[in-house]
């Protein structure tokens, strides 16, 4: 072996183009694999937007349904619920839902697009249970200034009757309000922004 | 207790490693300082294409088995879910389909580089016979997975080959009925076939590849001369005259073989996956159904030779047990290739005009085989499908007898090399 | 090398004597009209799927088609869709299911009308297309018409008013008339339909087109990354050839 005709700079400058042409390749070849774990059409059929009637929900009353898999309230907030809000702020991390957890359209205290339909995805922000519904109150088992809401079974996080999460828990946010309108005046649409927001 | 300093004197994170692990020596054994002849030509590039092909087939293979279902009612529509509903899903199991077929290509080319330059013959047996179990162990995957989409085709194609085992005497039924789980191929076949399609086959077949490199790298590659570089090393360095390091010489080859190779490959697998009905085959376009044959069964088209003996073989004696004999001796064949070869030359180029002939001849036998086995049946192809299984066995049963008396040419004392 | 020429030699005469017996072994029941299937026309394939869900979807299902692939692969928008499109369903993520029950199917034409999500790769565009065009008047039959590509067909001629009725010539039917082969085929119009025989032609070629693009929904995606694939190898391989030359010039 001997080195005549040899050009070192040209030598270096092919291998390196090679191995970085060769290199995109292999990362664009990991596209499909990468890619195929996304949700499938299935996956997005089945998590397709949800209608729920809401003409028979009593006052105070939850309902419960399955929007993408995950549990999801309709609560119907009686006027009291609703007054009871501002009593909690103090003991709230976030009493005015300054982190992006609902839509844009969706501002205040209520969370919500009509104040006494409230619509939260029913997933704890800690680790994912869901928390329980417990419009009882006072309940100085959960805390001292209960006025009602949800508490979570697993690692015992608090949340108000609007889904804000008590200061001191393992909880870091308040729940998630998903996008949703409304049909007429007795259907919510779950999965799907108001037309005009988005 | 003190660490033995590894022999490399690498420093730092590598020599970390080196001291416990030979991370260096495996490197320079199999890469940076394998001596590989020079002289290797066009047939030398399907060694590194298999193993890109089988690579190919174990990650798509892992990736389809994300979404598939084998169960004898779902597993239809979880294909045509991959196809439709998975992103990029069609293109991973076109991968798939395709690379069986370029599987057997390169398979094929590259067993026929064996025979042409002699890499069967001492030292190089068991690198051959490692060869031939990865071909025989690839048969059966190929057959496997060949019944997953649970197609008509894939319905039908198991029931014969499974009821192949029913010719052999007095167990045969039983032993097909207990192949397939039931008493015809059903969700249970389908099942078992396919955790030896996704686990123990390709363990196998992983394990032989890893036992055929290995043996090569101990005994070092042939190559078109057929003669061992090992004989003329430089008295300093120990190093063959005629041999240059793997990497990066034969890295940066391989990389061109590569690339053309998936421009053919991707070619097929984007633009005509189906591969003209050969790759994809249209009766398989329908689901299984056990009250209806298609009215032409034919086998892939990798099978083609083998189930062409196995037609053309006539029923004797009250059994059907000739076919699977002749088929399955035609496999066996090629293991004793290494000692049916009597020449005392190992190259094609230093060989005489006998073994050429009898090799055009067994070529144009096991291609006409191909063609004929994948055509409905008819007296001519029936015919030549006898000629041809004759000729097929002939090449290999009178080896010893041509191979020997045949006057041979000098063979070279280096390898015949010309510098680009 | 002079070895290796002549081993290939011998190949290529071998792939030479396959592909010759090839073209001489195409066999199989003779389609009396060509076609040359056009998926990519989109205009026609939309008028196909329309055709589909008229004539076709009440009996055959597709049943690993979604209509909204449909409507996203095709252009079509979702209020456009439920409207025009979509008859057994009011959910756009729902497959193409046909009206009617299995069981009863069977007792009605003694066997249930087949899936045809991906018939067009099952029986080829051609034969859909010769199969939608050679039905005919034949008393014999129970339903009263009989089909070329498909003896006996448990099919009714669903399409009689569009296409109207066509009967055998009397030297077709009687001798098999193999010099009429790919010529015009050997039918007269005995009742006229709707639509006059180019505008059926036209119907039958738009309902194949569309069954192409359901036998393979990805099948666009997949020739236009094929391009890019393709594009960039050929690069690479440039590339990677002018290194390994590089290279080489060590070894002598």
């Amino acid at each position: 072996m001997s080195n005549q005709g040899v050009d070192p700079g040209r030598r270096r400058f092919l291998t390196l183009t090679t191995t970085v042409v060769g290199g995109a390749g292999i990362v664009a070849a990991a596209v499909p694999f990468l890619a195929s774990w996304k949700p499938s059409e299935r996956a997005k059929a089945l998590g397709a937007p949800v209608e729920v009637d809401i003409s028979n929900i009593e006052p105070g009353q939850r309902l419960v349904v399955a929007w993408r898999g995950k549990p999801t309230w309709v609560l119907k907030r009686t006027p009291e619920m609703l007054a009871s809000l501002p009593k909690v702020d103090p003991n709230l991390l976030d009493p005015e839902c300054k982190q992006d957890q609902q839509p844009d359209y969706i501002k205040g205290e209520a969370r919500a697009i009509k104040p006494e339909i409230l619509v939260l995805v029913g997933v704890c922000t800690h680790l994912g249970c869901s928390p329980g519904f417990r419009p009882d109150h006072p309940a100085p088992d959960i805390d001292p200034n209960w006025q009602g809401g949800f508490y979570c079974p697993c690692h015992g996080s608090k949340f108000d009757l609007s889904g804000r999460v008590y200061k001191g828990v393992p909880a870091p946010l308040n729940l998630v309000v998903p996008p949703y309108h409304f049909d007429g005046d007795t259907k919510v649409v779950i999965g799907e922004d108001p037309k005009g927001a988005a | 207790m003190g660490i033995t300093p590894n022999p490399y004197k690498t420093t730092g994170f590598l020599g970390w490693i080196d001291d416990r692990f030979p991370l260096t020596k495996l490197w320079k054994d199999h890469l940076a300082e394998y001596y590989a002849p020079k002289n290797f030509n066009f047939w030398y590039f399907f060694g590194s294409l298999a193993l890109l092909v089988l690579v190919n087939q174990l990650l798509t293979g892992i990736w389809l088995v994300m979404h598939y279902k084998p169960d004898a009612t779902q597993a239809w529509d979880s294909v045509e879910y991959i196809m439709r509903d998975v992103p990029w899903g069609d293109t991973l199991r076109y991968l798939h389909s395709t690379g069986a077929s370029a599987f057997f290509i390169v398979v094929y080319l590259h067993m026929y580089r064996g025979i042409l330059y002699g890499s069967h013959r001492k030292p190089r047996e068991l690198i051959w016979l490692f060869g031939c179990l990865i071909f025989l162990c690839l048969m059966a995957e190929a057959f496997c997975g060949y019944v997953l989409p649970w197609g008509n085709m894939s319905y039908w194609g198991a029931k014969v080959i499974i009821n192949l085992f029913g010719t052999i005497p007095f167990v045969g039924p039983d032993l097909v009925v207990w192949i397939q789980g039931d008493y015809v191929p059903s969700d249970a076949t389908l099942n078992r076939l396919f955790s030896l399609h996704v686990i123990a086959l390709p363990f196998v077949l992983v394990g032989l590849v890893v036992a055929h490199i290995i043996a090569l790298h101990e005994v070092g590659s042939n190559n078109p001369d057929g003669i061992e570089i090992k004989k003329h090393k430089d008295p300093k360095t120990g190093i063959p005259l005629d041999g240059i390091p793997f990497h990066p010489y034969y890295t940066v080859k391989d990389i061109v073989g590569v690339s053309v190779f998936l421009i053919i490959f991707l070619g097929i697998v984007f633009l005509a996956p189906d591969g003209g009905g050969y790759f994809l085959e249209q009766p398989n376009f329908t689901p299984a159904n056990p009250l209806s044959t298609p009215p032409h069964i034919t086998p892939a088209w990798y099978f083609g030779s083998f189930y062409a003996m196995l037609r053309a073989t006539p029923s004797f004696a009250g059994t059907q047990i000739w076919g699977v004999i002749v088929m399955f001796g035609a496999v066996i064949l090629l293991f004793l290739m290494p000692w049916l070869d009597r020449s005392p030359v190992k190259s094609i180029r230093y060989k005489g005009p006998i073994f050429k002939i009898a090799l055009a001849i067994f070529t144009v036998s096991f291609v006409l085989l191909n063609y004929y086995g994948m055509q409905p049946p008819s007296p001519m192809g029936k015919l030549i499908s006898q000629v041809g299984t004759i000729l097929y066995y002939l090449f290999f049963l009178l080896m010893p007898f041509y191979t020997k008396m045949e006057k041979t040419k000098p063979v070279p004392e280096r390898v015949t090399h010309e510098a680009h | 090398m002079k070895r290796i020429k002549s081993s290939i030699q011998i190949l290529l005469a071998a792939a030479t004597l396959l592909v010759a017996g090839q073209a001489f072994a195409s066999e199989g029941v003779d389609l009396p009209y060509r076609f040359k299937p056009d998926p990519d026309n989109q205009a026609s394939v939309q008028r196909g799927a329309r055709n589909f869900m008229n004539y076709c979807s009440a009996c055959h299902s597709m049943r690993n088609l979604r209509y909204n692939r449909l409507g996203q692969d095709l252009g079509i928008p979702d209020d456009m869709l439920k409207a025009d499109l979509m008859f057994t369903s009011d959910k756009i993520s729902d497959h193409i299911i046909s009206a009617m029950p299995g069981d009863e199917a069977d007792a009605w034409f003694g066997k249930a009308p087949p899936d045809l999500t991906v018939e067009s790769r099952y029986r080829g565009p051609d034969w859909i297309y010769n199969y939608l065009l050679t039905f005919y008047v034949d008393p014999k039959r129970p339903l009263g018409t009989n089909n070329i590509v498909l003896p006996n067909a448990s099919m009714p001629d669903v399409l009689w008013e569009l296409q109207g009725l066509q009967v055998l010539k009397e030297s077709a039917a009687e001798g098999e008339d193999k010099e009429a082969e790919h010529g015009e085929p050997q039918f007269e119009l005995a009742t006229k339909g709707k639509l006059s025989p180019e505008e059926y032609k036209q119907f039958v070629a738009d309902t194949t087109n569309f069954m192409v693009y359901a036998g393979e929904p990805g099948r666009a995606h997949r020739l236009a990354v094929g391009k890019k694939v393709l594009l960039f190898l050929l690069v690479f391989t440039v590339l990677a050839y002018l290194m390994k030359r590089e290279w080489w010039k060590d070894v002598h």
